[in-house]
């Protein structure tokens, strides 16, 4: 066995090298200061609307930034991620109407569920190749959507599931309190954001690089391929599931348009938008998407052409999500070209 | 040591590797050779796992790789560096060192903790040295030349310590100053790490100056194994292969 000797003949380089530890510090700075703007702006605009806008982006958000740890960081495509934001809501939604268990319990046993689901339909899945692993993860997406359609008994079916959603307070949190159920979707956002920076700057995350980049060569020093892309593809489907469980909240119900493969394109989409090369990239898609469809329907029905000709311009005009066209601007004025800080 | 016995392997009717036995010893440097089609590549891939094995056996100190999927292969200690450079073009030369030794340490799994990890570092940092690439380390490795990628390839083999390296045309695609450079290298890689090396390769002239020890392969079978002046004697492989047309001038 040859040993590399460590430290032999290494000289003090000038080159910068890579390290770890300010960017956690940094991170968890910038979120507490996120999360503090954010709780603050009910006390200074108080409009219900924007409340309502920043719940739903954090429900979205989450969503779409989890997408994006399989499409961006790992190169899995998947058309059918949608299904984890339906099967939150409609969890969470049916768990606490059926069984009136306190919240957080529901939250929980909410996540566990999806992670049931996911670990048996990503086993299926990720063994495929592109345009299989898309193709398969929308014909999940397809038998979960029919499968509420059709449980009417349970489901509601297309009426979706109605009455209401109860909400008994816990830890002193109303979440029947519009203000509550705002700083609680702020929370969450801010956590699961947190969390999945985490995993994406972690060596795991440098695992789902290299397996996007050359998955064969990551198979050749040592690592397991299959076992990494369905911790993945469990890990993105439980943030997608918190998203559908914000949303179930946020509207009091669940609808079959949650577990629709719409969603699943809207998720693309938000990640075409704000770009899949930066962590921030599907959030700032997001706020777009939601500013878009807000304005855009209020001023014409023909809204899908417009968001049509919107996609056209990001993905034929720029060839780049906003964040990623951004990113390069800023590193080309710094004359950054080929030399990338990590 | 690493010992194959009896090695085959078919493709529809054709037998791409057929009954192959050979013996590495500890520390040696081999290359392999043949024409086009001799089933060199098909040899590396199925001792890393990239293919299984129809028969035979594949024994490294004493332990059977045949049937191994290549992840565990790898971890046993075989290594290799790829025809066409096989690397992660996103990731900078320092990345995709520091990202190697965290998989070769078991590591690849680890989610609670920031990327690189400081146990990482040394050996990422001596492989960089090892090469020549610390310089080039905030390089991404799709800006580097086509030299330096086979490099990085090479040393993406090697940070992970293998017992042995298979390098599967190191000089392919080079021009001929750049070949010598790279040979050299590889040289003086097994000469400073002591481990067993097999390359495959198509320049002779490099063949023969460097290697102690040459096996010719031909349509899957073993032609002839030997010294550089066995092997440039041997009446079989000068029909076979060194005796055409396109590699005469070789011989002389």
């Amino acid at each position: 066995m040859t040993e590399l000797q460590a430290g032999q003949g290494t000289q003090p380089l000038d080159v910068a090298r890579i390290d770890a530890r300010p960017q956690r510090y940094r991170d968890v700075l910038i979120a507490l200061v996120a999360f503090v703007v954010l709780a603050l702006l009910p006390f200074i605009f108080g409009s219900k609307q924007l409340l309502d806008f920043v719940i739903r982006c954090a429900a979205y958000g989450l969503f779409a930034t989890s997408l994006n740890l399989l499409v961006g960081y790992t190169g899995l495509i998947s058309f059918g991620h949608g299904m984890f934001f339906g099967l939150g809501a409609y969890g969470f939604g049916l768990m606490m109407q059926k069984t009136g268990v306190p919240i957080p319990v529901a939250f929980v046993a909410t996540l566990a569920m999806t992670l049931v689901v996911a670990v048996v339909i990503g086993a299926i899945c990720v063994r495929l190749k592109e345009i299989y692993f898309a193709f398969v993860t929308l014909a999940f997406q397809m038998l979960i959507h029919s499968t509420i359609l059709s449980w009417q008994s349970l489901t509601g079916g297309d009426q979706g599931l109605r009455g209401g959603i109860p909400r008994p307070p816990f830890l002193s949190i109303d979440l029947s309190n519009h203000l509550h159920l705002y700083i609680t979707s702020c929370a969450l956002l801010v956590i699961g954001l947190l969390l999945m920076r985490q995993i994406a700057q972690s060596p795991f995350g440098y695992t789902l690089r290299m397996i996007r980049d050359n998955a064969t060569r990551a198979s050749f020093i040592g690592i397991d391929v299959w076992r990494a892309k369905l911790t993945i593809f469990v890990l993105a489907a439980l943030f997608a599931s918190t998203g559908g469980i914000i949303m179930a909240l946020f509207v009091s119900g669940a609808y079959p348009e949650f577990a629709y493969w719409t969603i699943s394109g809207e998720g693309i989409f938000i990640n075409m938008l704000g770009g899949v090369t930066t962590f921030l990239g599907p959030m700032v898609g997001t706020v777009l998407l939601l500013i878009l469809n807000d304005t855009v329907t209020r001023l014409t029905e023909y809204h899908g052409i417009v968001l049509g000709i919107v996609i056209l311009f990001f993905a034929i005009g720029l060839r780049k999500g906003l964040m990623d066209f951004v990113v390069e601007w800023f590193a080309q004025r710094r004359g950054e070209v080929g030399e990338r800080a990590p | 040591m690493l010992e194959i016995r009896g090695l085959s392997k078919s493709f529809g009717g054709v037998k791409a590797t057929d009954n192959v036995s050979l013996d590495f010893a500890d520390g040696s440097l081999t290359a392999v050779i043949g024409p086009n089609g001799a089933g060199k590549s098909t040899f590396f891939n199925l001792i890393t796992g990239a293919l299984q094995p129809d028969a035979g056996q594949i024994l490294l100190n004493g332990v059977d790789m045949a049937g191994k999927a290549p992840p565990e292969i790898v971890r046993h200690g075989i290594g290799r560096a790829f025809q066409v450079a096989s690397i992660f073009p996103s990731l900078t030369v320092e990345e995709t060192m520091l990202a190697a030794v965290c998989a070769d340490q078991r590591r690849a799994g680890v989610m609670h903790r920031r990327f690189p990890l400081a146990e990482t570092r040394d050996r990422a940092e001596h492989a960089m040295e090892l090469l020549g690439l610390a310089g080039k380390r905030n390089r991404t490795a799709a800006t580097l030349s086509h030299g330096d990628q086979k490099l990085l390839d090479i040393a993406l083999a090697l940070v992970l310590e293998p017992k042995v390296l298979l390098l599967d045309e190191p000089t392919a695609g080079m021009g001929t100053e750049e070949r010598w450079r790279m040979i050299d290298k590889v040289r003086e890689l097994w000469e400073k790490q002591k481990i067993t090396v097999v390359f495959i390769e198509h320049d002779m002239d490099i063949v023969f100056k460097i290697a102690p020890r040459i096996v010719v392969l031909c349509y899957g079978r073993i032609l002839a194994t030997g010294t550089p002046d066995a092997i440039r004697r041997n009446d079989a492989v000068i029909e076979a292969y060194l005796g055409s047309d396109d590699h005469s001038g070789a011989v002389a």
